[in-house]
């Protein structure tokens, strides 16, 4: 009952922000576009849609991020439900990747990077101080937009995260679980009669599902995905589509994406990210069919972005 | 259109000068490229024409009798009889009995001077070692003297002159078309270390100093060098300090050899009291002189490894020192290699420090340990080219030979291994 309320509370915000926030009059009447959703004046932490969750997996309040003086994250609520996949979109710079990048602290390694806001995932703050960050990388996988597989074999790739983690104790296990991620990455019947090759000369589709095995192989919990498609061809992406359809039954997914497209067919809620606002979060039909806020609506008609 | 048609016009007309300009920078290039090859063959060709008769010796072969009569010598296992006895006499009787013309004492102590300094010595230590040989008759090599020896190599060469009488000219021909004198392989080059006489020296003792010498800076330079530039590329905060240490390393590169000479001569020798003249306090200094080219090439090295790699081993839940030690570290030592052997390379060829720290004795014995004295290559070739004797000359070109085979040996090592390690990504 207690998260209801939030969420109660937001959808009646964003009624109250659709009337009390009109798009303001263009100075230039003899513009095609009769207003310039850009210069719609968004405030601060207001989210339309819904953007709370029962029982969430990652709790995410206040969240501001900077890099030294500009501040890229301006005050995000989120939650992030278990098993489901939240497709994060919006135009260049809105702020989506840095966001998904705090979810495991990828961004630690950026000095002039200034993370605030409370992140919990099953009600662990993520950025305690003891708190250790690879305990939580352990739980919290990525896969990134370029594939980027270690210079070694396949079979080295996948085994790369057990091994260091000492999650195998004999070979055999090793190769159990080497085997098992690399079929759940559909990748088992391309790569099962040359695991010893050098995983750089596979095509990138195949590079990238073996990036994909290479995080599951850990086990995570949540798989975070940065543009997982953007340097693949339609077949290879429709592949890893497929794949990320499959995986939402075991994992939660956080997919950021350029297609729109994409996002309609993966996800189950969509958040749509706007010059480090989040604008809006809601079921991804809704996003797509009838959003609600008047620059979800430019982006997701292609008025810019 | 018609401005269509003038802009093509305009662009036609220049396209002329822009491939004429095109044409003269490649030759620009071709020429710059001709000129590095041309100096560097005139190099080598040099070097070899003067230094490849260094590796050919001259001798003399004598049938020499052993007479315990002639060399006044009983018992050669008798050191006392050593100073009394003539160990040269039998020598110059089998010489004389080549060449008869030479009777008179004046004339057969013209022959003894046929033969290299050490000759008689060697009589004694065969002697000494095989007492049973005395009074046999046994066939001898003995290296020629330095004046035979230029004479037999170099007779038509004006840049040497002839030390020889007409009449000793005359004995040398007959005793080389006997084939008492002969010209082989130089294989005391390679079996000794320094002498005073050109016979008998050869690099084996500045090779083996110089090795011993490399040993120690490559077993200081590349653990300092490469932890250093470890921890200033991946786990120093960047700040005032580390720039500052930045500054200074890059700084140091630039230092001119001679001064780590007198670092090494003022901190190792005087204020630590090491032994003067040894590979350890050449190969320490020669290791502090190395050290910044390591640390310089090891960080670009850890540089260019892609930071999506990074990223990879960080997103399965490396920690840092894994992310490093198992990644950064394999993907950047092809290059952390290429600048240390780049590196060694250098301080193989080193020669203003060493003079410093005492390297440059004239030292007879082969070094058998890192604190016995030693001299280097390089410095042997100094030594030797600043020598009065005639046959050091050809010596300092074929120990310049020997000191750039093995410089092109490591830069072969350095691309071989460059080519073996480097992965793609």
């Amino acid at each position: 009952m207690n998260t209801m309320s939030p969420s109660i509370s937001a959808e009646a915000d964003m009624q109250s922000k659709g009337a009390a926030v009109p798009v303001p009059e263009h100075k230039r009447k003899d513009t095609l576009m009769e207003d310039k959703p850009e210069d719609t004046v968004i405030e601060e932490g207001k989210t339309v849609g819904k953007p709370f969750t029962d029982n969430p997996k990652f709790k995410l309040r206040n969240v501001d991020v900077s890099y030294g003086a500009d501040r890229a994250i301006k005050n995000i609520s989120l939650d992030i439900g278990r098993n489901e996949v939240i497709a994060f979109i919006g135009p260049s710079g809105c702020g989506k990747s840095t966001f998904l990048r705090c979810l495991n602290r990828m961004n630690d390694s950026i000095e002039i990077c200034r993370v605030k806001g409370s992140f919990e995932l099953d009600g662990q703050n993520i950025y305690e101080s003891k708190r250790d960050v690879v305990e939580l990388r352990a739980r919290v996988g990525m896969v990134f937009q370029k594939p980027n597989p270690f210079p070694k074999s396949i079979y080295d790739n996948v085994a790369y995260g057990p091994r260091i983690h000492g999650l195998a104790n004999r070979k055999s296990e090793l190769d159990d679980i080497v085997e098992n991620s690399l079929r759940k990455a559909g990748l088992w019947n391309e790569a099962k009669d040359r695991l010893d090759a050098m995983a750089t000369g596979m095509s990138g589709g195949q590079q990238q599902r073996l990036c994909i095995a290479r995080a599951i192989a850990v086990s995570p919990e949540v798989i975070l995905m940065d543009e997982p498609c953007s340097a693949l061809d339609p077949i290879a992406t429709a592949r890893v589509e497929e794949l990320i359809a499959e995986m939402s039954e075991s994992y939660t997914i956080v997919i950021v994406t350029h297609s729109m497209q994409q996002a309609a067919r993966v996800s189950n809620r969509t958040a749509y990210f706007h010059m480090g606002h989040l604008v809006e979060v809601n079921k991804t039909d809704t996003v797509f069919t009838s959003p609600q806020h008047p620059l979800t609506e430019s982006y997701i008609t292609g008025r810019f972005g | 259109m018609t401005d269509q048609r003038s802009q093509a016009e305009i662009v036609r007309k220049s396209l002329k000068r822009r491939y004429r300009t095109e044409r003269r920078f490649r030759l620009y290039g071709i020429l710059a490229i001709f000129i590095a090859l041309a100096s560097l063959f005139i190099l080598f060709a040099d070097i070899i024409s003067k230094g490849h008769t260094g590796f050919v010796k001259t001798t003399i072969t004598l049938e020499v009798t052993l007479d315990s009569g002639m060399m006044y010598l009983d018992d050669p296992t008798d050191k006392d009889q050593w100073s009394s006895a003539d160990f040269k006499a039998p020598i110059i009787a089998a010489l004389q009995a080549q060449v008869p013309e030479a009777a008179s004492a004046a004339e057969k102590r013209e022959l003894g001077r046929f033969l290299g300094t050490f000759a008689d010595s060697e009589i004694r230590d065969l002697l000494t070692k095989n007492p049973e040989l005395l009074n046999t008759t046994q066939t001898i090599e003995f290296p020629a003297h330095d004046r035979v020896s230029v004479y037999v190599k170099h007779a038509d060469n004006p840049r040497y002159s002839i030390k020889l009488s007409e009449q000793q000219q005359r004995w040398v021909d007959e005793l080389l078309q006997k084939g008492i004198i002969d010209t082989s392989f130089n294989d005391v080059l390679f079996s000794r270390g320094d002498s005073r006489e050109p016979a008998n020296a050869g690099v084996l003792g500045a090779i083996v100093g110089s090795l011993l010498t490399m040993l120690v800076t490559l077993a200081i330079s590349f653990p300092v060098g490469i932890s250093a530039a470890v921890y200033l590329e991946e786990f120093a905060p960047q700040n005032k300090l580390t720039d500052f240490i930045e500054v200074n390393i890059n700084n140091l590169a630039a230092v001119p050899s001679i001064i780590f000479g007198l670092l090494g001569l003022a901190v190792f020798i005087n204020l630590f009291g090491m032994p003067r003249s040894v590979p350890v306090v050449g190969g320490l200094v020669l290791a502090l002189m190395t050290l910044p080219t390591i640390i310089i090439s090891s960080r670009a090295a850890i540089k260019s490894v892609p930071p999506s790699i990074r990223e990879a081993a960080e997103g399965v839940g490396a920690s840092k020192m894994q992310v490093v030690l198992h990644h950064v570290v394999p993907l950047a030592m092809p290059g952390m290699l290429t600048g240390s052997i780049i590196g060694m390379a250098q301080a193989l060829g080193e020669t203003a420090p060493l003079l410093l720290i005492g390297m440059v004795a004239f030292i007879v014995d082969v070094p058998d340990g890192l604190f016995s004295s030693a001299t280097v290559l390089p410095v042997q070739i100094y030594l030797w080219a600043s020598s009065s004797e005639q046959g050091f000359v050809e010596l300092a070109s074929a120990a310049i030979m020997v000191l750039l085979t093995f410089m092109i040996i490591m830069n072969a090592l350095a691309i071989w291994l460059r080519k073996r390690l480097e992965r793609r990504w």
